[in-house]
């Protein structure tokens, strides 16, 4: 079998307690058979630990945060480009993802492909506007609320039923039984993401999570639901296990069909007991479990590649149930001259 | 007819996962060989006479226990329909 050379840029290498999928999409895409990949990775930050990771990354560089703007974005990314002749681009941070498809079209004329949603396809299942799509298409789903002001969340708080999920912008959720607590939360999330802070009606039950990936034409290339068997206090799934239930395949074809997504999402959900299925939140990427999709049998950032360069690529059709993953922490050694070259040179 | 849900799985330790669920659950040999039985399609006073035939126990016991089981079991989603 002939094996094709590619080099991928690849974002979110923060490995830390709530992590970035881009150490697990490495991981995939280094369990290609059929492409030899080397990893470009693009750090926002000097520690990110997935740039020390040299088994996993060929070469780093830190990149300006979305903040900075497409234009410095863009101006980075094309020196590295020089440097490197990256084949593609795959974002794994909400934040960036606006800049990215905005530079898409610049992006490929200096030969970096990407596999991305348009800006309408990410508006639309936005934290902001999901409770919407979910109404337009009979998907239940919690009464969602918005606030940027503390006097307008004071007053909801005092006659709200608790307990409340409270949202960042893009990450963080945290539930909370008083209004005390919904402020705390507010100002927190506020500070470290920006408004609005987002309340959701509380749902209990079981988190069930679906990794998938769409071709932009609406076929869904592939699909894997997971139960998340431990939660951390920042809501994120510690350890999960591969489910088969013909229902959340079914809910992934009709998203992927409603919005002609393209390219890798994740499908959060709550399973109440009676078996009801609430949909709380579409990610516009992969999840950080995604090496789990692999391990099952379809490993979807591999089928991505291949359909963001042309090659050819069947939707997979099954997949293992009862695949686990189990995260844990490890401390990596490094040296100091290592945390030097990245934070004096921007490269590692 | 006791049926169970389709696709549970029991491992020879008595462990037992629910695919379309994650739920996982531990049994004793007991609810391991009640598992079995129902597993083979077995209606609920043939699984009373095998249990009878392999333990030392009286009807009434067995049946109470067997009804206390697969109550939990209903309780759990395992089961379809119960006698």
């Amino acid at each position: 079998m002939q094996t094709r050379q590619l080099k991928i840029g690849i974002t979110g290498l923060n490995a830390i307690d709530s992590p970035g999928p881009g150490v697990s999409v490495i991981r995939c895409l280094k369990e290609a058979g059929d492409l030899n990949i080397k990893i470009i990775g693009l750090a926002y930050e000097t520690l990110e630990p997935g740039i020390y990771l040299h088994n996993l990354v060929d070469k780093s560089y830190q990149i300006p945060y979305p903040s900075a703007g497409t234009d410095q974005v863009f101006k980075r990314l094309s020196f590295i480009q020089a440097k490197e002749q990256m084949d593609m681009i795959i974002p794994n941070f909400d934040a960036e993802l606006w800049n990215i498809i905005k530079l898409s079209p610049k992006l490929n004329e200096i030969g970096i492909n990407t596999f991305m949603p348009s800006i309408n396809q990410l508006d639309a299942i936005n934290k902001l506007n999901l409770e919407d799509f979910a109404n337009e298409n009979d998907l239940p789903s919690p009464v969602t609320k918005m606030f940027s002001s503390v006097p307008e969340l004071e007053k909801f708080g005092k006659e709200a039923d608790y307990p409340l999920v409270v949202k960042g912008k893009f990450y963080e959720a945290y539930i909370v039984y008083n209004s005390t607590q919904l402020v705390y939360y507010y100002n927190k999330l506020n500070a470290k993401w920006g408004l609005p802070v987002i309340t959701q009606e509380f749902i209990d039950g079981s988190e069930i999570v679906i990794a998938g990936l769409g071709d932009g034409k609406g076929n869904l290339m592939g699909a894997v639901p997971l139960r998340k068997l431990y939660i951390t206090d920042k809501g994120k799934g510690w350890a999960g296990v591969v489910i088969n239930d013909q229902q959340y395949i079914d809910l992934a074809e009709k998203i992927n069909k409603v919005l002609l997504w393209k390219g890798g999402f994740e499908i959060e959900l709550k399973r109440t007991e009676d078996g009801e299925i609430y949909l709380l939140e579409i990610n516009p990427r992969f999840p950080a479990w995604i090496y789990t999709t692999a391990a099952a049998g379809q490993n979807l950032p591999v089928a991505m590649v291949k359909l963001a360069i042309g090659m050819k690529q069947e939707p997979f059709t099954s997949y293992e149930t009862g695949k686990m993953f189990i995260r844990y922490s490890w401390d990596h050694i490094t040296d100091i001259s290592e945390f030097q070259k990245i934070s004096t040179l921007g490269e590692l | 007819m006791t049926k169970l849900k389709k696709n549970i799985a029991l491992s020879e330790s008595g462990f037992i996962f629910d695919p379309a669920t994650g739920d996982s659950y531990s049994v004793n040999s007991t609810g391991s060989k009640i598992f079995e039985l129902l597993k083979e399609g077995l209606s609920k006073d043939q699984i009373i006479e095998n249990l009878l035939n392999t333990f030392d126990s009286d009807k009434k016991q067995v049946t109470e226990d067997l009804d206390d089981f697969l109550i939990h079991l209903a309780q759990l989603k395992m089961i379809e329909n119960a006698d």
